[in-house]
């Protein structure tokens, strides 16, 4: 409740920001402040200086450009469920930050602090994987992106070097698949227990492209090449499902993580049993 | 008797300064030169203290002081006030500072104050204790195993103590007559309460006059008073004030006195500063009472047509490291004396063992003992139920308290009776809603196509208005003191009223229902009347509110003093209207002569003529104003029928509440919205304990679950809208006929769900399971029980 003394620098801009962030070891970002602010308060996290960047206007908004989609660092959880833009572009993405916390949670946490974070039980690093999404970073030597794939690194880790920032991330249009987020809220904080999307092109009833992503069971969220490669050219029926279930068991088997209220193996049969809710979700069946 | 005011949903008149944040809280609270108070707790479990080093913390700027156990080893450890049979020479308690020894985590063994609670807290991480680590017990029944290790000398095996009621060898012989006799092993696992307020407290000594102003979280300030006083500092209770301010809930947590407040007054004294400390969340979850946490065996013997013939009960009770202030008193008196439930049983005895392990302290709860007692018996005559291949309802009603039969003796009561009551009727009226017979089809339907759908019930009864001298003040068993309550009525010279009540107001709504009676009984307006509680300064002694106690007490002693209001009102009128006591009647507000409406004086008339008296009956005091102190003969024993339908995933085992149905019957109700607003909060919790709530400790008494992102509080999303319905069977403990509402749906509501699940779960042969009903735990179940075949 009483976190140590800090510093606190209000930036006026992004490099500002990345200068003060590469000039001070101790220094952190500020961004919804819903997982930074808890750590300090129970003096987990102890921040020499806080570099504020909630009110940088140039990273909150979302636009569409060509056939993706872009989304600020700053984008609040609420400001994506309620984008029209997100819920065609990625309607995934929209509802899974729909059920993010509650609604004061969603008011406050922002998608850049989300990932940068790498909570393993957060939703959105889950979805963004599944689309196939591209983090833009900015550092002191200039801007990089990293694919979604890459970027989750192991639990509360990122591809994050010091002094960077991240700015956006870029989905795909993918208006014209079927994509759904489901998960299984812990009654205490509704983070995810686990969380499974999945994005479905179809031809017809017949599945011709399929990217499958787990977190809240796993150390970070991860793909599911079985899984994937189970779906792609069936027809998503119960065999290729319960097929599909097996393989995201296997594959998540290594980056399984639990606890007293749902160990491990609880976790993994979940994950299968998500992923066949997602795949229901995605086709409204 | 009284007006429609009684009975009717008038707006708590609390809510507008709660809503719009006018509500003067304990942190709300500031005085001039406020200093602040942090803690250090053990981060053990189980440890000597070998030495404290402050230095480095008292050099800090802005340390006003560091203080350790050692600075108050001349004050008294907390007293146990609740004694119950078998505590003797072993109520091992708090100390203000712990000085060699702690015995949970979270006992506070140092203490900084400095002008702000951030420097208060820097400096606590600048304390050096050299611990030496002891070994750890935290299960009750392990503590009292040989080896276990050991808390108290005074306590071998930990055993606080053994307390018993009923007759042992009837019921060996009753079960071994029985037909069936059921044993089972039955978990009531730890719960914290946590109110959205945690503990607070402010102290302001001042030297000229020797006396303390002590604000803190209590829902019992004169009792507060008292204990620290008398007990604690050994000063006249004349010296100390205290006030409970606005108080954000307590369910039960905030009845007990604390180390906390007597450290304040003891640091305002010695610093000459007024200072303040509140608790954080993590402080309240391993630092404030826990509830529950009973490790149970029990044998129900019934003959085959299902009639319970006897009743064995043998429970573990988890105390904690040290004894909180009424502790014994809740698996004793509260919890082995209510084990006959609704029922006729003939042959009941219980054992409890109170035990010390390395844990948090346990205390009242909301529910207190009766919720364990009716965990015990709703589960027992679920599992008689299932032996005999019988509808649970068959056996409820076959072992019913019939109306005929009260006042009903359950024999383990110490001599009070059952007050009133018809069981069947609420049952009738919550299957009428439910639609059993429909119901039982459907559930047939859904089993056919591999669905778990479960029904169940909890025809429960609990025991209100703890306070009568009769029950609870007898040595060994009770405080060795009447709990009565008091009551101030004065009605001003306007016509206003002002009532000054023992009893404390933290969320249930008393200002709104004692003002209703006033209102209804003096034939005024609810506006004209102010409830005033909380602060010993101005109330006179009263014990407090907790065990649902306010109504059935507490306005029970107001509606006392209204009638000899009445009576001294209906003397002045008759004056003033040159009438004969004896033709003149009290009624709408007014005194009128009888047969003669329109020769009348309202009651306004006659409190102006009061106050002014300057025309008196001759020996009539001035002014309308009269005080009384009640002790209830009996307690009053509310009861219903909870029925939960519960759906169980089978692939996730996640649990569904589908109807969530309770009909209570609290006796007369003052304002139903208010009594369902209980009822509901109530359920709530009950339901929480059955499927999510769950303080856990690991082997070395770490607090596992000591946040709220682990331990899952209800929210309202979980629920179906409740549906309720109430009977009114008055009691006739009590003119108003009240029973009280406070604890009913936190009493009743956790077995329904449990047996409700354990009904679904019926086809795969699983006759108990053990809460919280998680879904891993669920899950885990049905995996083993449907693999295995
Ligand atoms: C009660 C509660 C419930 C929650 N439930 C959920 C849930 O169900 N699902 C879920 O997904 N999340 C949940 N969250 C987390 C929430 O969603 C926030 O999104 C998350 O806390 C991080 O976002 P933030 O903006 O608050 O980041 P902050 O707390 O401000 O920052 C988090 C970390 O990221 C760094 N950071 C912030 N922005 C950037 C940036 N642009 N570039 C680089 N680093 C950055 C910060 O320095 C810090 O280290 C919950 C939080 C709370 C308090």
């Amino acid at each position: 409740m009483y976190p140590t003394e800090i510093d606190y620098h209000r930036a006026s801009s992004i490099a500002e920001a990345i200068e003060l962030l590469s000039q001070n070891d101790d220094a952190k970002l500020l961004a919804g402040g819903h997982s930074l602010i808890p750590a300090m308060k129970l003096r987990l996290a102890q921040p020499g200086l806080l570099i504020d960047i909630s009110h940088l206007e140039e990273l909150k908004s979302i636009f569409v450009s060509g056939d993706k989609i872009s989304i600020g660092a700053l984008a609040t959880h609420a400001q994506i469920a309620a984008s029209a833009d997100v819920q065609s572009y990625a309607p995934a993405l929209a509802s899974a930050a729909g059920i993010v916390g509650d609604q004061q949670v969603r008011n406050w946490g922002t998608i850049g602090g989300n990932l940068a974070h790498a909570d393993p039980a957060s939703d959105p690093p889950t979805v963004v994987l599944a689309y196939d999404g591209v983090i833009h970073i900015q550092g002191q030597s200039g801007s990089r992106s990293v694919n979604a794939q890459d970027f989750f690194v192991d639990l509360f880790a990122t591809a994050l070097e010091p002094g960077e920032i991240i700015t956006r991330i870029e989905l795909s249009n993918s208006s014209s698949a079927k994509s759904a987020y489901v998960k299984l809220s812990h009654p205490a904080s509704r983070y995810a227990v686990v969380g499974v999307c999945a994005v479905l092109e179809m031809n017809g009833s017949t599945c011709t492209s399929a990217r499958v992503a787990v977190g809240g069971a796993t150390m970070k969220a991860v793909r599911s090449p079985g899984a994937e490669s189970v779906l792609t050219g069936s027809s998503l029926d119960d065999s290729a499902l319960n097929a599909a279930a097996a393989a995201v068991k296997s594959d998540i088997e290594e980056f399984l993580i639990g606890d007293m209220s749902y160990p491990e193996d609880y976790r993994q049969a979940m994950a299968g049993v998500y992923l066949k809710r997602a795949v229901h979700a995605a086709l409204g069946s | 008797m009284a007006t429609a005011v009684v009975g009717s949903r008038i707006k708590r008149r609390e809510d507008p300064r709660l809503i719009t944040g006018e509500a003067k809280y304990l942190e709300d609270i500031k005085l001039p030169g406020l200093a602040y108070a942090a803690i250090l707790r053990s981060p053990y479990a189980h440890a000597n203290i070998k030495s404290i080093n402050i230095d480095k913390a008292k050099a800090l700027p802005g340390v006003l002081g560091v203080f350790t156990g050692k600075d108050f080893a001349d004050v008294n450890p907390l007293p146990c006030a609740w004694q119950a049979g078998g505590v003797q020479n072993n109520a091992n308690t708090p100390r203000i500072l712990e000085i060699d020894k702690v015995t949970f985590t979270g006992a506070g063994v140092a203490v900084v104050v400095a002008e702000d609670r951030y420097t208060a807290e820097d400096a606590l991480e600048l304390i050096e204790v050299d611990w030496e680590p002891l070994p750890v017990v935290v299960d009750a029944y392990k503590a009292t195993q040989p080896g276990a290790p050991q808390l108290h000398e005074n306590a071998p095996n930990n055993v606080c103590m053994e307390w018993t009621v009923g007759d042992q060898s009837a019921v060996d012989q009753a079960l071994h007559s029985a037909d069936i006799v059921v044993k089972q092993h039955i978990l009531n696992q730890r719960l914290i309460p946590t109110p959205m307020e945690p503990r607070g407290c402010i102290a302001q000594y001042l030297a000229a006059t020797g006396e303390y102003t002590i604000w803190m979280t209590s829902q019992a300030p004169h009792v507060m008073r008292l204990l620290i006083t008398a007990f604690v500092f050994g000063i006249p209770e004349t010296k100390v004030r205290v006030i409970s301010p606005q108080i954000g809930g307590g369910f039960g947590a905030k009845i007990f006195l604390y180390p906390e407040y007597c450290l304040m007054p003891a640091l305002s004294k010695k610093l000459g500063r007024p200072v303040r400390w509140m608790e954080t969340r993590s402080e309240n979850y391993i630092s404030t009472t826990h509830g529950r946490d009973h490790i149970t065996d029990i044998e129900v013997g019934a003959k085959r047509d299902g009639t319970i013939t006897s009743l064995k009960v043998n429970t573990y009770a988890n105390l904690g490291g040290v004894l909180s202030t009424i502790a014994p008193g809740i698996p004793t008196t509260l919890y082995g004396r209510m084990l006959s439930g609704a029922y006729k049983i003939p042959n009941i005895f219980c054992r409890v063992f109170g035990v010390y392990t390395n844990t948090g302290m346990v205390d009242a709860y909301r529910g207190a003992g009766r919720p364990e007692a009716t965990y015990v018996v709703e589960r027992a005559v679920d599992l008689v139920a299932r032996e005999l291949n019988m509808d649970p309802v068959e056996v409820r009603r076959k072992n019913f308290i019939q109306p005929e039969d009260f006042p009903y003796d359950p024999i383990i009561l110490r001599g009070l009776k059952y007050d009133s009551g018809d069981y069947d009727k609420a049952l009738d009226r919550a299957l009428e809603m439910l639609d059993y017979a429909n119901f039982r089809k459907e559930q047939a339907e859904a089993r056919q196509q591999g669905r778990y759908l479960g029904v169940g019930f909890s025809t429960y009864i609990e025991i209100c208005g703890v306070a009568p001298s009769a029950w609870i003040g007898l040595p060994g068993e009770g405080w060795g003191a009447a709990l009565w309550e008091s009551a101030n009525v004065r009605v001003h010279l306007t016509g206003k009223v002002v009532v000054t009540t023992g009893s404390q107001t933290h969320g249930q709504g008393h200002e709104t229902s004692v003002s209703q009676v006033v209102a209804g009984e003096l034939g005024i307006a609810v506006e004209d009347v102010t409830v005033q509680h909380s602060d010993t300064l101005g109330t006179p002694f009263g014990y407090g509110t907790y065990g649902s106690r306010s109504t059935a007490v507490g306005t029970v002693a107001v509606y006392n003093s209204l009638q000899k209001i009445k009576e001294k009102a209906k003397a002045l009128g008759a004056h003033m209207l040159e009438a004969a006591v004896e033709d003149v009647v009290f009624q709408d507000g007014k005194v009128h002569v009888k047969g003669a409406p329109d020769r009348a004086k309202t009651i306004q008339e006659i409190a102006g003529a009061a106050a002014l008296a300057y025309s008196l009956p001759q020996g009539m005091e001035p002014f309308l104003d009269d005080t009384t102190y009640y002790d209830p003969p009996n307690c009053t024993y509310p009861f219903g029928t909870h029925i939960c339908v519960v759906e169980v995933d089978p692939s996730t085992g996640s649990i569904e509440i589908k109807r969530y149905i309770a009909v209570d019957d609290v006796g007369n109700v003052i304002n139903p919205m208010i009594v369902e607003g209980q009822v509901h909060g109530g359920i709530a919790q009950g339901v929480a304990q059955a499927l999510w709530e769950a303080a856990v400790y690991d082997e070395n008494g770490q607090l596992i679950t000591g946040s709220l992102m682990d331990y899952a509080l209800p929210r309202a999303d979980f629920f179906p809208p409740f549906e309720l319905d109430r009977t009114e069977t008055p009691t006739p403990v009590n003119p108003l006929g009240v029973k009280g509402a406070g604890e009913t749906g936190t009493i009743a509501a956790t077995p329904a769900v449990v047996n409700a699940v354990v009904d679904a779960l019926s086809p795969l042969g699983i006759k108990h399971l053990d809460m919280p009903l998680g879904a891993d735990k669920i899950w885990r179940v049905i995996q083993e029980h449907t693999n295995g075949v």
